[in-house]
């Protein structure tokens, strides 16, 4: 947690400045009962009006520095605040597109989603209120102590010994407290969870008739959340009661010892109220330091949640044990094996195949064998847990992110557009591409007939998750945004599967007549997508159990055959 | 406008006066030991002044009055101590109480809403309401039942001490403190705008945030992490000011007010002093006058507070009022549901001139007339868009027609019971849908009784068992948020697993098995085709392999059905099916 100080750097003048004036502040109201004491002393009891006129002055003037300094103290904290924590926040975003894919399965989106707004808004509520106040109230306390000091040492003593009792209190509680506010935080968590799979899943919850089961689970968790947040609530509650209790029986020690002072002279009525008058100065700040812990439990438990993402690292660790191999080749795979987790099977178990240049390649098999962990791994989207893989000859591992994401255009299996129009989605293949260009890749990807057609044409608005587009739009939208780029390696994952069939294959006949001829990877279900491919892949169970040319695989592999058959036996003969 | 928007906070108090009744013990006794613990509270200044008094210089302490007096004040404080804690914990379990009734109540609010309520309504907004908004109304909450209410007995309180040791100095207190609610109200009104800004702009950050984490593959795919952390930046610098600005504004209020109160001591410290000297300490003792200055600061500090916590209240009130929003959204009635909840299906289903539009101005399904008689396996194809999940959504009565009527085995599926029709329904959509916990608790969704054999049969079936076999834990294996590491694929074989094990009377599959390859599509269909032996089915599919062995198949263009009939007849129609069956095979031609 220590780690988030450094981003105060810019801001340490305001977040040294803010306290001090709170603490320049915090002195003059130190002041008054000494003034008070006066008025008594000197005022009352000597029936001396100037006295009292130049101290209601005094008092008046220290009011006012008082007022100037708290402005100043006010603006540096915020200053402070919201500067640090707008470095935080866009630290913590950076870091999190930084996560390679495994990270990002690992975490859950919606936590991370969390940390970055939610927990950065308490968070940075909390540093505010921190820099103003968590320094002015042990300056007060102590600031009491020491001015009760300077009245009689003796009496003085009794503020030691409340000091201890009361830091004992307030830091046992804060320390009890906190792990139990984060608690609370993941119950929460869970009941968010809930709602938002319950809502995703209405129509299936609804056909199964599971509502009440629904509501029941939801009805447990929510329980669950309340009762930890009455226990949390239970101890904070003490907090109040206890300073009040140990304040006043400072208060009984010290009248009954100032009653004996007084009484042989060592201090006067006027000193003993002023004693006194610190005393209620600390209960006040006490009052006030109580709820400021409640924020500052909540902030700490989120600067905790903040940092464990920020020491989360990017990457699962991986190796590399080749650097170079064949420049010829566009693909190679050399005994790769993959696993998701640890413990899990290999989604790809001791892989080798090789592409060259140009060539197009189909990639089939059953539902969950690898066809599209495998082709994630081209672009270095995930590690290979053992072998290498090439591409252009050099290891996958060894290059730049960002040089090896320009060389490839990857449409996924679940089309995902963002918002904004037709054009700013495109133009992520490429950031500089001309209108031109543009729909040139539309129209390879069959996608410039229903543009044209849309009011806005390019600049069509687009939804957040492309909602206003039907499915079948949407894959073609993602393909033209890969085209766009004219990539060298161009991954194309299941992505056809909401086309019909007339759609699909003059998407595949445009795609193989591509003057730059990039290297084409195609995942598909369906055979007739890859069987003109120079070489298909037939992948089982996470292992290649064919590789060769549709010809040659009608031939040789059972599972290819056994596939085509199921498609086409209107025109086979095999079944 | 104003007014307006006045009588609406006032309903919505009103109504959570509604969900406060339950607790109306806990607030009665919260009430009642505010009071006496805020009088205590007030009482041990006074005590402390007549101790003062009693020490007045040396040799002339009272020791035994003072005995007296300080076992009185240690006894009112350990009461005021209890009291306080019991408050503490009284208005805890009334705020917590009442957010998690309100937080039951939306949610089993949300299992009766139409569909067409869920399609409109994004899921963040309603996770929204149900966390952020309720969360933020029982900080309000909490904080106006410790606070308000302390605030205005300490007032009262402190009015009442003060009037009985000088109702003279008391005029001037009362006169000058309401100087400081008119700053804060002032000032107040002034950052109203600039925490609006604040929020819009939040508002725009959370939703790039929303949206650029959830897609994050796809903005690692195409490296376009910088530009868009340059679009985040953006965003976070204009955050940055007008949080700067809403932030200082509003903090200002508290040094302000505490300034007119310092003033306010002074100008009891001068009157108070000057009173005694006049009256040679007869009027007012130095003790008194000691107590008075304790209670001007007690007396003005509630002020600030109550001022925070209006805003703070109004803050919750509105937000409760998004979240009774949702508690009140009309349902429509629903006569189905008194309707008997044990049906005998045969199977056979009529749509008699039915029309439907999702919105007014465009109209999808007009005029269908459709009989399927029991035991039919009904596919329905054609291009995106035409209304085949349409169909599906009125058949479940996710929808409801428009105009005409559809009916099962006769009668009208609006006079059946709603849950008894779906039950008699085994559905699989392309949305794969799995609920959190392990795979058996997602296979036996809908039978939560079924053995462990059922289960495996069951994913057996579905041709699910040999992949769950694998995974490290097998059947028990936590399926996290939005089915973690699992391939599209092999979450529709759950989905279906789950159907194979409730063995329903009728079955939808709406493209049930597209992300499934072809051959285990074909065996999971003849599991589907020994199971539906008898039973009426309805399968949307875009492989026209996997419809060709129908009984009926329509063909449906623009939300009327163009072709129907079988395979054979319609391929001799040389029809629209004729051209969509023969473009899959274009490229074997080519």
């Amino acid at each position: 947690m220590k780690k988030l100080l450094k981003y105060f750097k810019g801001y340490y003048k305001e977040s040294i400045i803010a306290p001090l004036f709170k603490m320049l502040e915090a002195m003059f109201e130190l002041l008054i009962p000494l003034v008070v004491a006066q008025i008594i002393d000197n005022g009352i009891l000597k029936n001396d009006k100037s006295t009292i006129y130049i101290m209601f002055g005094v008092m008046v003037a220290l009011g006012v520095i008082g007022l100037s300094c708290a402005l100043c103290a006010q603006y540096f904290s915020a200053k402070a605040a919201v500067g640090f924590s707008s470095a935080l926040r866009s630290s913590l975003f950076s870091h999190i597109q930084s996560f390679s894919y495994s990270r990002t399965d690992k975490e859950g989106t919606s936590t991370l989603i969390t940390r970055t707004t939610g927990d950065i808004n308490t968070l940075q509520t909390g540093v505010n209120l921190f820099l103003r106040l968590f320094m002015r109230s042990p300056f007060v306390v102590f600031g009491a102590m020491i001015m009760a000091f300077t009245i009689n040492p003796k009496l003085a003593s009794i503020f030691v010994i409340l000091i201890a009792a009361l830091a004992v209190v307030v830091f046992g509680i804060m320390l009890i407290s906190i792990p139990i506010y984060r608690k609370v935080q993941s119950k929460l968590d869970r009941v968010v969870a809930n709602t938002r799979g319950n809502y995703n899943g209405t129509r299936v919850i609804r056909a199964f008739n599971k509502q009440s089961d629904e509501i029941k689970d939801f009805g447990e968790r929510n329980r669950e959340l309340t009762k930890i947040q009455l226990f949390a609530g239970r101890i904070s509650a003490l907090m109040n009661p206890l300073t009040y209790v140990i304040v006043n029986l400072a208060v009984i020690v010290l009248i009954k010892q100032g009653a004996i002072s007084v009484d042989n002279g060592i201090i006067s009525q006027g000193q003993l109220v002023a004693l006194y008058n610190y005393m209620s100065q600390i209960l006040v700040e006490l009052i006030k330091l109580a709820s400021l812990i409640i924020t500052l439990n909540k902030a700490s438990a989120s600067a905790k949640r903040i940092s464990s993402v920020l020491d989360t690292p990017s990457d699962i660790p991986f190796s590399v044990n080749k650097e170079y191999s064949d420049g010829e080749l566009a693909v190679e795979f050399d005994a790769v094996s993959f696993s998701y987790n640890e413990s899990g099977d290999p989604a790809i178990s001791d892989l080798s195949f090789k592409v060259k240049k140009g060539q197009t390649v189909g990639i089939i098999g059953s539902t969950g064998c690898g066809k599209s962990t495998l082709v994630n791994l081209i672009p270095g989207f995930y590690h290979a847990t053992a072998g290498n893989i090439f591409v252009m000859g050099k290891n996958v591992a060894l290059y730049d992110k960002s040089d090896i994401r320009s060389m490839t255009g990857i449409v996924p299996q679940k089309p995902t557009l963002f918002k904004g129009t037709i054009r700013s989605n495109l133009l992520w293949g490429k950031s500089d591409a001309t209108d031109e260009e543009l729909w040139e890749a539309l129209s390879l990807a069959q996608a410039d007939g229903f543009v044209r057609e849309k009011e806005g044409a390019l600049d069509e608005p687009v939804k957040q998750n492309g909602s206003n587009f039907s499915g079948g739009q949407r894959q073609r939208l993602t393909i033209a945004r890969a085209l766009v780029r004219k990539p060298r390696i161009l991954i194309l994952d299941d992505s056809a599967s909401a086309l019909d069939y007339a759609t699909e294959s003059a998407l595949r006949r445009a795609v193989s007549n591509l003057d730059y001829t990039p290297t084409t990877f195609i995942v598909s279900q369906r055979t007739s997508s890859i069987m003109h491919a120079d070489l298909i892949l037939v992948l089982e169970d996470g292992e290649l159990v064919g590789s060769g040319t549709h010809d040659e695989l009608i031939e040789s592999c059972e599972v290819y055959r056994e596939i085509f058959n199921s498609q086409f036996s209107a025109g086979g003969e095999a079944k | 406008m104003k007014k307006q928007k006045t009588t609406s906070s006032v309903k919505t108090f009103i109504k959570f006066l509604r969900y406060l009744k339950v607790y109306r013990l806990h607030f009665a006794l919260s009430l009642l030991f505010t009071a006496v613990s805020v009088a205590l509270t007030l009482y041990v200044p006074v005590l402390v002044g007549q101790a003062i008094d009693a020490a007045v210089g040396v040799d002339k302490v009272d020791f035994h009055r003072i005995q007296t007096i300080l076992i009185t004040i240690l006894v009112s404080v350990l009461i005021t101590a209890l009291l306080t804690w019991l408050t503490n914990v009284l208005n805890n379990r009334m705020t917590y109480g009442i957010v998690q009734n309100i937080r039951r109540e939306a949610f089993a609010k949300i299992q009766r809403f139409p569909v067409s309520y869920i399609d409109s309504h994004s899921t963040g907004e309603i996770v929204s309401r149900m966390t952020t908004d309720v969360d933020q109304f029982s900080d309000g909450l909490l904080m106006g039942f410790t606070q308000f209410f302390t605030g205005i007995v300490t007032i009262l309180g402190t009015l009442i001490f003060m009037l009985t040791i000088s109702p003279s100095i008391t005029a001037i207190v009362v006169i000058v403190t309401p100087a400081s609610l008119f700053v804060a109200a002032f000032i107040a009104k002034r950052t109203y705008s600039l925490f609006k800004r604040q929020s819009e702009i939040r508002g725009e950050q959370t939703s790039l945030i929303d949206e650029m984490i959830g897609s994050h593959k796809t903005v690692a795919a195409f490296g376009q992490e910088k530009e868009v952390q340059e679009r985040f930046d953006k965003i976070n610098t204009d955050l940055q000011g007008a949080s700067l600005r809403a932030i200082f504004y509003s903090s200002i209020t508290n040094p302000v007010t505490r300034f007119l109160n310092s003033t306010v001591y002074a100008l009891v410290a001068l009157f108070g002093a000057l009173t005694c000297i006049s009256t040679g300490g007869a009027a007012l003792s130095v003790g008194m006058l000691s107590s008075f200055l304790a209670y001007s600061t007690q007396y003005t500090k509630p002020f600030n507070e109550i001022s925070g916590v209006v805003t703070e209240l109004q803050n919750a009130l509105a937000c409760a009022e998004r979240v009774f929003e949702l508690i009140e959204e009309p349902i429509p009635e629903d006569l189905s549901d008194s309707a008997p909840t044990d049906i005998k299906v045969a199977g056979r289903i009529d749509f008699a001139d039915v029309s439907f539009s999702y919105s007014k101005d465009r109209p999808l399904i007009k005029h269908l007339d459709l009989s399927v008689t029991p035991g039919q396996k009904v596919a329905i194809v054609g291009p995106t868009g035409c209304g085949k999940t349409t169909l599906i959504n009125l058949l479940m009565r996710f929808y409801d027609v428009d105009a005409g009527s559809i009916s099962l085995d006769g009668q009208n599926i609006k006079d059946i019971n709603k849950s008894a029709l779906r039950s008699s329904f085994g559905m699989v959509l392309q949305d794969t849908w799995l609920s959190e916990g392990t795979i058996r608790d997602n296979i036996a969704f809908g039978k939560p009784n079924a053995t462990d054999e059922e289960i495996i049969a069951a994913a057996k079936a579905a041709h699910a068992h040999s992949f769950i076999r694998r995974l490290p834990k097998g059947y028990d294996t936590v399926i996290g948020e939005s089915g973690g590491a699992l391939s599209q694929g092999q979450k529709q074989l759950l989905c279906i697993s789950r159907v194979m094990l409730s063995l329903p009377e009728m079955l939808i599959l709406d493209e049930a098995t597209s992300s499934i390859d072809t051959r285990i599509e074909i065996r999971i269909q003849k599991a589907f085709a020994a199971m539906m032996e008898g039973r009426t089915s309805f399968i949307v599919a875009h492989r026209l392999s996997t419809i060709k062995g129908s009984d009926l198949i329509l063909v449906m263009k623009d939300g009327n059905v163009i072709e129907k009939g079988t395979h054979e007849e319609l391929l001799e129609k040389r029809g629209f099916y004729f051209d969509l069956y023969n473009s899959q095979f274009s490229h074997i031609d080519s």
